[in-house]
């Protein structure tokens, strides 16, 4: 039977502490959520719990994980995960990253795939694919909010929140997140230069999942030089769904996942 | 008292504003005429040498991307003002520290023109304001950590006089600092820091830095100088003199009252004119998580912040943002600012903005220096340490 845990938990990594949801039994399943946090009421959430052992950490600064002075790089966090699976005595472990948590994954990924199964990026950023003029990925802090919705969701009226209904707790996490994504993909912006040439080192079965109307790092030109980069990996789009499928086509969104789980060869 | 005309050297000749989203970050430069800047850049220094020539001291600024203010180097445009002014003193303020990516390089201008100017320079570190952010593609969060690295390493690097020494910090890394020149001013110019909260003015106090204030009006900026003076107390550090306190105000003074509001107007252009979508005011990390909530939530926080976004004169002067009338109505204005905050020693006096012309900005500033400056020297009667 599915176990449904309403309230998240603690974990303490070398130090750092994390808010975790932590969901079902079964084969260990590491998530990293992106720019949108991770709310535990997400529908995805149990659908995926069904399925395996959710271990979904809030990164530090976001949610309620405090901000931790030793970390403010993308790689500071690959690093931080990958002791997690070592400290839990994880093997064998899908890793599923969201967005700027693909890039953890990624990054996570080439450092060592030891403790992998699989590896699951749902419109990650992290690669550079142009030339220096080409804004590959969108300036988020330099649009206006409606704008980023637009890029970011098939349906933008998804991403309007009537701030006067949220508690302050509520209004503190989205602030917080905010200000995290800021301390992690600022600059260079949402990537690594190095990343993308790295990229051969992942060996496990690996699948790129893309929202088809992403418009804020397209599954046509970015989705695709990620796939390029990793060999063997496989790009799949859910349809009606923008940068964050999960969200928008969450019985999608675990069905393709699942499908994933099944395939032998990845 | 010490009073120093400032100028942003704005660009004011611009499209109706319906044109444009934003006077900051994303306005096309097309709309600059480089003919009619380099008329603006040689009006502007004339008017900061006839600073001097009136007995008024000179200040500087800068920001980026912007056509509020085309000082996109306050070290350029101070380097001349050492050369074309002989006594006045001179305040750049400021060197946005935690934008400027080689804070030696700053350490190195800075001692340049303290130098030629033989002693006359004061050095301001700020911030920046929200809107330099996007313009400098500086990181905005953990700002005021890199802010006081960058802070430490400059004065380190004016202080160091026995050959290289070695800085590999959080943010900055140099193996051989060892600035030629170094400071004419012993052991380094004064130092000066804009402040808004009481969380930067304890900083500042515990330096023992000049703490700047702008635009803050009575309340804001009453806090901040009176955490600055209980910070001092509170470590058994000595009581600051006036000298320690600068309060920065759109001033101007005519004849009659009728003349220093029309000439004031003109003035607020500066705030009427700072056109800044959303994103540019409050990128992430800026400001404090409680201050991004409570906006969030529609409460606008302090009353000042209601003040700039509606601006009206009347509701600047009431403020005590804007002082502007005839010689006496200016001079009971900021003495009623004065005593509000417990005195202050400096008086930054942006007196030139927008469409106010070259005529009309001399003679602000000559009657303010004749009429109002010599009954606000009297407050400090043994002169300015």
């Amino acid at each position: 039977m599915m176990q449904s845990v309403s309230e998240s938990g603690w974990l303490n990594v070398h130090g750092v502490q994390l808010e975790v949801v932590e969901r079902g039994e079964g084969r260990p399943i590491l998530l990293l959520h992106g720019e949108e946090g991770l709310d535990p009421k997400s529908s995805f959430l149990d659908l995926l719990a069904a399925h395996g052992r959710v271990m979904a950490p809030s990164h530090p600064g976001f949610a309620h994980s405090p901000d931790a002075e030793t970390i403010d790089t993308i790689d500071d966090l690959a690093y931080l995960y990958l002791d997690l699976l070592a400290e839990q005595g994880f093997h064998e472990v899908t890793l599923i990253g969201f967005s700027l948590g693909g890039w953890v994954a990624a990054e996570m990924a080439v450092k060592s795939t030891d403790r992998l199964a699989k590896l699951i990026l749902v419109d990650p950023v992290g690669i550079k694919v142009g030339d220096r003029e080409t804004r590959d990925i969108p300036d988020i802090f330099a649009l206006r909010p409606d704008e980023v919705a637009r890029l970011q969701y098939h349906d933008p009226a998804r991403a309007v929140v009537d701030y006067t209904t949220l508690s302050d707790d509520a209004l503190t996490v989205i602030a917080r997140n905010r200000e995290a994504v800021a301390l992690y993909g600022w600059e260079p912006y949402f990537h690594n230069p190095k990343l993308r040439q790295r990229l051969h080192r992942i060996n496990v079965p690996t699948l790129l999942l893309w929202g088809a109307s992403d418009r804020f790092v397209t599954p046509g030109y970015y989705g695709a030089a990620y796939r390029d980069a990793i060999p063997g990996a496989r790009l799949a789009v859910i349809e009606r769904a923008g940068h964050f499928p999960h969200l928008e086509q969450p019985q999608a969104f675990v069905e393709r996942v699942c499908k994933f789980f099944d395939s032998v060869v990845g | 008292m010490r009073a120093w005309h400032f100028s942003e050297n704005a660009y004011h000749l611009l499209p109706d504003a319906k044109e444009y989203d934003s006077i900051r970050v994303t306005l096309p430069n097309r709309y600059y005429d480089p003919k009619l800047g380099a008329d603006l850049y040689h009006r502007y220094i004339d008017e900061w040498v006839i600073a001097e020539d009136l007995g008024l001291e000179i200040m500087v600024n800068e920001h980026h991307e912007t056509a509020t203010n085309l000082n996109p180097s306050g070290p350029i445009i101070m380097g001349i003002l050492a050369r074309e002014t002989k006594k006045a003193r001179l305040l750049i303020l400021g060197n946005p520290i935690a934008n400027r990516r080689e804070p030696v390089r700053v350490a190195e201008e800075m001692a340049m023109v303290d130098v030629y100017s033989r002693g006359r320079l004061e050095v301001g570190f700020v911030r920046g304001v929200p809107y330099e952010i996007s313009a400098g593609n500086h990181r905005p969060t953990r700002m005021m950590e890199r802010f006081w690295e960058a802070h430490d390493l400059i004065v380190r690097a004016w202080t160091s006089h026995d050959g290289p020494f070695n800085w590999e910090g959080k943010y900055f890394h140099h193996r051989q600092v060892n600035i030629w020149p170094r400071p004419y001013q012993q052991p380094h110019p004064p130092v000066w820091i804009t402040a808004l909260s009481p969380d930067s003015a304890r900083q500042v106090a515990e330096k023992g830095y000049v703490v700047a204030c702008f635009l803050t009006g009575f309340q804001g900026t009453k806090t901040v100088f009176a955490t600055y003076r209980a910070r001092r107390a509170e470590l058994g550090l000595p009581a600051p003199n006036p000298d320690r306190f600068a309060y920065a105000a759109l001033v101007y003074t005519g004849e009659t009252d009728e003349e220093g509001l029309a000439g004031a107007r003109k003035l607020m252009w500066y705030v009427e004119a700072n056109k800044v979508p959303l994103q540019f005011t409050n990128p992430p990390g800026y400001q404090p998580i409680a201050a991004t909530v409570n906006a969030m939530k529609g409460a606008s926080g302090a009353d000042i912040f209601k003040l700039f976004q509606n601006p009206t004169l009347e509701g600047f002067m009431k403020n005590g943002l804007v002082f502007a009338g005839n010689p006496d109505s200016v001079y009971r204005q900021i003495m009623k600012m004065y005593e509000y905050v417990g005195g202050f020693g400096h008086l930054l006096i942006m007196g030139k903005a927008g469409f106010l012309d070259h005529e009309e900005t001399v003679k602000g500033m000559k009657l303010f220096a004749r009429e109002v400056y010599p009954r606000l020297k009297e407050l400090t009667p043994g002169g300015m340490p």
